[in-house]
């Protein structure tokens, strides 16, 4: 069992995800057998191998430190859901 | 039992620049909210950053300035977590890979010179502003801020106590502004200072347990946060309890720290390669480029004055608080060469004019500056008037000239003149004048300043005290 | 499309009418490709398409209907990512290649159903429903450009854009029998392409024609200074009118050929292996040892990829925000847990967990670094080959409610597809057959970097001589 339903909530958690019991078990069967399946890797010897994020081997993409008009306030809070005043409203953090 | 106090401190520092990290949006502070935003700026769907390339710049220009090695190859990180003020969900930031490391700052403490270390320097976006609602229920996000850069600075725990810490903190913020990278202003938060400390039994080698303040606002509440925390863990340990380690906020207020009520368990950022941006070679090249823009440097500059123009430590150190402060020195110094005569004006006049203001806001010029000290040393007017002369000037910049004529303060060096209203004051205080005679030479003083007054202050000083003694002692 | 080109020009139809034509029959398809379709704007473009062809505009693509994913941000249209937590977002900018087609005169005709968030091979997922396959309505028409694909196949577009990042242009074109390309990673700007997987997305041309895919593929490539990733470098142009297979070696992995392939497929795959032999190309015999672990490398790199990218759907500055949130912490958990589906879910927590303490070494890392080796497997291959050859996807289009309980199984289906977006080469999905029950077959062809002309070009040549491109559901 490589992930119990208590890690399976932990992660929910950092991902912020509600799950419910349901969908925890189903989770957990889930991704078992996705991690048991990802045991594959293990066959594999990469002592020293670079690991790649980048496939092509361009560099420094810099841009001049020039200014650009901003996006008009309306865009910018077109598609928010809550905004006063500007800025953009939401529920406080519960101390 | 006896403790080593054992300080690291980490600064974020705004950078200078006029647009933002990974986006061509403002810098600017204090415009209306949202108004300095683009999608990128504002992690909309399906943007990507594209780095600044001054922000490197910046970021080089202090490396070599504290000496650190550059890294030749850069690669940015995501560090994952939640918060409204954190558009992507992320923030672009350096992870395994930094701009530069093993650095130092040398630092002055009483005289005495001390060299900390500095771990890491490396880029990273600021985020957007999240403001509290006090009496409702919700907050408000500002997204002006996010992705502005920062650079983010990170000091060995070399720091023995706040003294130090102080002096450090100072030491850098000068330097940040000498290479016109950051404005070092801690209040508006351009300059900004978490800081860790731990106590451990004097001489023994293992560290003791660490922890974190944050909301440091100004140096004073880094001192007195330090002190209190300090005291705090001093307080722990005497009565063979146990630190926590975690993160504290300095409140200002009550003057303590208080632990950082989180209901969740400690951040898991799962920190991984920035795939949205490539790597970043720097090569000699560049950092050469960097390194002939580099202006004298703080410790440098006061090391020079000291000697060129044979002034002590603190008045040095004074005058190189800033280049602008050290340009208007040097200038002065070329038009009339007196350095300590120009020394004492600008510690003593400049700078209870200027306050906390800025020396390019002065109205009074070096030339300015220094034409008023030729008057005083061509006679044409004393060093007291000199001085309300000046206030005249960095009230209105009107030339030394023209006040002193528009005002008729020429000094009153006519001899006969002086004598004649010496001879008046004399008549017209006939008590002072025998108690004078019968050994109080003290009253001289009181002579002088009665001539002094008849002639709205600008009798020559020097003649007057000689005519006046003359007169009464014959 | 050269097609619909051509009728302007010689024929004299308007581009409006065609247009029109087409919302029409949008309007009443039975497939559910289109998410939506914005009639208005496409009829004002193909106004200014009739002016620009009365001045003998010469671009190509002027007045042409061209479908976008509804994963491309489209300036002033719905842009949903097929997801309740994007359902009512409008961007106001638009992706980088939509500005190109715009500029050329192409008319956005409407954005195309998807898996959401472009996640998953059947575009069963998607808010709006599963889109299903003209050949049979029955079976899916893959994914995750599902919907593109199928309008593609069935005429209600003359081409269109979808997203590829481990498969999701060239296996939906495979089940509809049309063209795909997924082009060279950094040949094609992301900005604008809602981001699934930073460093394997590729936003590709689907056509019902290798030269159709071409002129698309021209018109979106090339360096964007908003993209970081995207590569200024020379691009070679892709000769339309195909090139001389003679003495091009065609490498044929035996690894593509094993069990899990059905046997019509292979067929299929073998019989345009033979057409590429009579074209005068010369098969050679490769190996790419590390292909078996192409899947798990995909599955670990992508979700934890995406379980960042898809942090930003939180509710607070765009998009579905759960209402009656208590606090913050609520807001955030509430708004995901009610816009996200399940495989998106699934996608984000398999994500964050492979980047979480104490796992990140173990998974992602190791999955970086066998993503090395396939990046070296190519390389070396290359060596010995000009193109390598292999079947699209181990079966043909299966039906809609097949395996649905089965997320791993469903993952394997994309063996083939994986390992060039792994090592950033383009490839290319061409029919070449039909299965034993009718339905299309694709046979995949891949290149090295910035090939992309290479295996536009060898399609054409294919599309010469065969005529499976042709055939219509």
């Amino acid at each position: 069992m490589k992930i119990t339903a208590s890690e399976v909530e932990h992660v929910a958690r950092l991902a912020r995800l509600n799950l419910d019991a349901q969908e925890i078990a189903r989770f957990q069967r889930e991704l078992n057998s996705i991690l048991d399946y990802m045991d594959l890797l293990n066959e594999v010897d990469t002592v020293g191998v670079e690991p790649t994020v980048h496939t092509q081997s361009i560099s420094n993409a810099l841009r001049q430190d020039e200014l650009q008009p901003s996006q008009d306030l309306r865009d910018a809070l077109a598609n928010a859901p809550r905004q006063k005043d500007g800025s953009i409203v939401v529920p406080k953090v519960l101390e | 039992m006896e403790y080593d106090v054992v300080i690291g401190l980490e600064v974020h520092a705004q950078l200078l620049t006029r647009t933002k990290i990974f986006c061509a949006c403002s810098t600017n502070f204090g415009d209306a909210p949202n108004t300095n935003t683009c999608p990128v700026c504002m992690g909309m769907p399906g943007v990507l950053p594209v780095l600044n390339g001054k922000v490197v710049d910046f970021g080089i220009k202090l490396g070599l300035a504290i000496h650190a090695n550059i890294a030749p190859r850069n690669v940015f990180a995501r560090k994952n977590y939640f918060y409204p003020d954190l558009p992507k969900g992320y923030q672009i930031t350096q992870y395994e890979y930094p701009l530069c490391t093993k650095g130092y700052l040398d630092i002055d403490l009483k005289g005495e010179t001390k060299r900390i270390g500095i771990t890491r320097i490396h880029m990273e976006e600021d985020a957007g502003k999240l403001i509290h609602d006090d009496c409702g229920p919700n907050s408000y996000v500002d997204y002006n801020r996010a992705g502005v850069p920062l650079l983010e600075i990170v000091s060995e725990p070399h720091i023995a106590g706040t003294y130090e810490a102080v002096a450090y903190l100072k030491a850098l913020r000068q330097l940040l502004v000498y290479l016109e990278i950051c404005d070092g202003n801690m209040e508006m938060g351009s300059f900004r200072c978490d800081t860790n400390v731990s106590l451990k039994p004097k001489g023994s080698t293992a560290f003791g347990i660490r922890t974190e303040i944050k909301n440091l606002n100004s140096f004073r509440n880094v001192q007195k946060a330090l002190d209190h925390e300090i005291a705090r863990h001093r307080q722990i340990l005497e009565t063979g309890g146990e630190v926590v380690q975690e993160t504290r906020l300095w409140d200002a207020v009550q003057g303590v720290t208080q632990s950082m009520r989180s209901k969740e368990e400690s951040h898991d950022y799962r920190y991984f390669p920035e795939p949205d941006l490539i790597p970043l070679d720097i090569g000699t090249a560049w950092t050469e480029t960097m390194r002939r823009t580099l202006p004298e440097l703080p410790f440098e500059k006061r090391a020079r004055f000291m000697h060129q123009y044979d002034l002590i430590f603190y008045d040095a150190d004074v005058l190189t608080q800033t280049r602008a402060l050290a340009d208007y020195f040097e200038r002065c110094v070329q038009l009339l060469p007196a350095p300590k005569d120009i020394c004492n004006w600008i510690m003593t006049e400049v700078l209870r004019i200027l306050k906390e203001g800025d020396i390019a806001d002065l109205k009074v010029t070096p030339e300015m500056l220094i034409r008023l000290i030729k008057r005083i040393n061509d006679g044409t007017i004393s060093g007291r008037i000199a001085k309300e002369v000046f206030d005249a000037m960095a009230d209105t910049g009107t030339a030394p000239e023209e006040i002193i004529q528009a005002r008729g303060l020429v000094q009153i060096s006519d001899e006969t003149h002086l004598r004649e209203v010496a001879r008046s004051v004399i008549a017209a205080n006939p008590k002072e004048v025998e108690s004078y005679r019968k050994g109080k030479t003290g009253l001289l003083a009181f002579f002088v300043g009665q001539v002094m007054k008849a002639t709205k202050g600008q009798a020559n000083p020097t003649l007057t005290n000689a005519v006046v003694k003359e007169l009464l002692e014959s | 499309m050269l097609e619909t080109a051509r009728r302007y020009r010689s024929d004299g139809i308007s581009p409006v009418r065609v247009v029109q034509d087409l919302i029409a029959k949008i309007k009443t398809e039975p497939y559910n490709a289109y998410i939506s379709y914005d009639e208005e704007g496409a009829l004002r473009t193909a106004r200014e398409a009739e002016k620009a062809l009365e001045q003998n505009g010469e671009e190509l693509l002027i007045g042409l209907p061209i479908a976008v994913k509804d994963n491309i941000c489209t300036k002033g249209i719905p842009t949903t990512c097929a997801s309740h937590i994007l359902a009512n977002f409008v961007p106001r900018y638009n992706a980088h290649v939509v500005e190109r087609l715009r500029a050329l005169g192409a008319v956005i005709i409407g954005k195309t159903n998807l898996d959401e968030f472009a996640m998953g091979s059947t575009t069963i997922s998607s808010f709006k429903g599963p889109t299903k396959n003209p050949w049979d309505m029955t079976k899916t028409p893959g994914g995750s450009s599902g919907g593109s694909a199928a309008a593609v196949a069935a005429g209600l577009c003359a081409g269109a854009l979808g997203s590829d990042t481990g498969g999701s242009v060239r296996m939906p074109a495979s089940f509809c029998g049309i063209t795909g390309l997924k082009p060279t990673y950094g040949s094609v700007s992301r900005f604008g392409l809602v981001a699934f997987a930073s460093s394997l997305d590729q936003i590709g041309p689907m056509a019902r024609t290798a030269h159709d895919a071409a002129i698309l593929y021209d018109a979106i490539k090339g360096h964007d200074p908003k993209d970081s990733t995207s590569v200024a470098r020379g691009y070679r142009h892709t000769p339309l009118d195909g090139i001389d297979l003679k003495g091009v070696r065609i490498g044929v992995p035996q690894v593509f050929f094993g069990a899990g392939l059905a046997h019509d497929v292979e067929r299929a795959v073998r019989y345009g292996q033979k057409v590429f032999e009579e074209l005068g190309a010369r098969i050679v015999a490769v190996d790419l040892p590390h292909i078996p672990y192409g899947v798990a490398v995909y599955y670990i790199i992508c979700t934890a990829e995406a379980s960042s990218n898809l942090a930003r759907y939180d509710g607070v500055r765009y998009g579905m925000r759960a209402s009656g949130a208590k606090d913050l912490l609520d807001l955030y958990l509430e708004t995901r847990a009610a816009g996200f589906n399940t495989e998106v879910k699934r996608r984000i927590m398999l994500g964050t967990y492979v980047l979480s303490a104490g796992y990140y070494d173990q998974y992602y890392r190791k999955a970086s670094q066998v993503r090395t080796l396939i990046v070296k497997d190519f390389a070396r291959v290359f060596e010995d080959c000009d193109i390598i050859l292999g079947p699209t996807t181990p079966c043909t289009a299966f039906g809609l409610t097949d395996m649905i309980d089965d997320p791993l199984s469903i993952y394997l289906l994309d063996i083939y597809t994986i390992p060039a977006n792994l090592a950033g080469i383009p490839a290319l999905s061409i029919p070449c057959g039909f299965g034993d029950t009718g339905l299309p077959i694709g046979m995949q062809l891949m290149a090295p970097a910035f090939r992309d002309d290479l295996l536009l070009s060898a399609g054409i040549a294919f599309q010469d001589v065969t005529n499976f491109h042709r055939v219509k559901p």
